[in-house]
């Protein structure tokens, strides 16, 4: 008999059964696309921060410094996403403010001020080495963190 | 023999991405021959990393550095690989968008690894 029913679809079923509410999940779905390119910039960028430093800090002190900030920046939303739940999701959100802050405050400083920055960062010239895809990946994240929340609630 | 494979890894890269950029098109998970595709890629990308270690051994040397090269020898073989566990546990169209974009990564790092080896 079981063949006869009519099952409930996922969106008509209440969502109050469930008891205690699961963290819920950022990193899937489309999610799981944004899991994978802040994988890919943490990488990027902490490699190219070791790379840098190994060749010496006092080169381009300023710029390393940055390099380094931007690989925790990443560092730290990727694991937000994987973590999911609302305090990550509200950690992410700042992360991703943070970063798009970054990107554009350090492309302006860069374009200005090339004398300040010897050798360039991830975020030189609005990450223009990167695809800009420092600029992109900031603000498709904040889209997808703010939907995130309105699914989940 | 490195430029050689430098370019089989990105033309097959671009492919893998084609292919699994249609599948996410048509709405479907990445199934067994794309895992296949991905694997094609992946040993091709080995042989280049066999390839430019004993290129390295043997005294040659990139224009750009030899720690820069090797991180991105090793970038280019992980990327394929980490984008495919990704879309092992991510059963939908987003799986395959997953491996077309990591193929895309690796297409571009190819570029790079070909301005780092110079010559």
């Amino acid at each position: 008999m079981t063949s006869g029913e009519t099952d409930v679809s996922d969106t008509d079923r209440p969502e109050v059964a469930a008891a205690p509410k699961p963290s819920f999940e950022l990193g899937t779905g489309p999610g799981r696309v944004l899991v994978w390119f802040y994988g890919v910039f943490t990488v990027a960028a902490a490699s190219r921060t070791i790379v840098e430093m190994a060749r010496g800090f006092d080169r381009a002190p300023l710029a390393y410094t940055l390099s380094a900030v931007a690989a925790l920046v990443y560092g730290f939303i990727t694991y937000s996403l994987v973590r999911g739940g609302e305090k990550a999701r509200r950690a992410a959100l700042v992360c991703c403010a943070a970063e798009l802050l970054g990107v554009l405050v350090v492309g302006a400083w860069t374009l200005a001020e090339p004398t300040a920055f010897p050798d360039s960062t991830v975020w030189s010239d609005f990450g223009m080495g990167y695809l800009f895809i420092p600029v992109i990946l900031p603000v498709t994240g904040m889209i997808w963190l703010r939907r995130a929340k309105t699914v989940a609630v | 023999m490195l430029d050689a494979l430098t370019v089989a890894v990105a033309v097959t890269a671009l492919a893998l991405a084609a292919w699994c950029g249609h599948a996410a098109y048509r709405d479907q998970p990445t199934k067994d021959w794309h895992f296949i595709g991905m694997a094609v890629v992946s040993v091709l990308a080995l042989a280049q990393l066999v390839v430019g270690v004993v290129q390295l051994a043997r005294g040659e040397r990139p224009e750009q550095g030899m720690a820069v090269f090797i991180a991105y020898l090793i970038g280019s073989f992980a990327a394929v690989p980490a984008a495919g566990f990704l879309s092992l546990t991510e059963r939908t169209r987003w799986g395959s968008v997953t491996v077309a974009a990591g193929a895309v990564v690796l297409a571009v790092l190819e570029v790079r690894l070909y301005d780092i080896w110079g010559n």
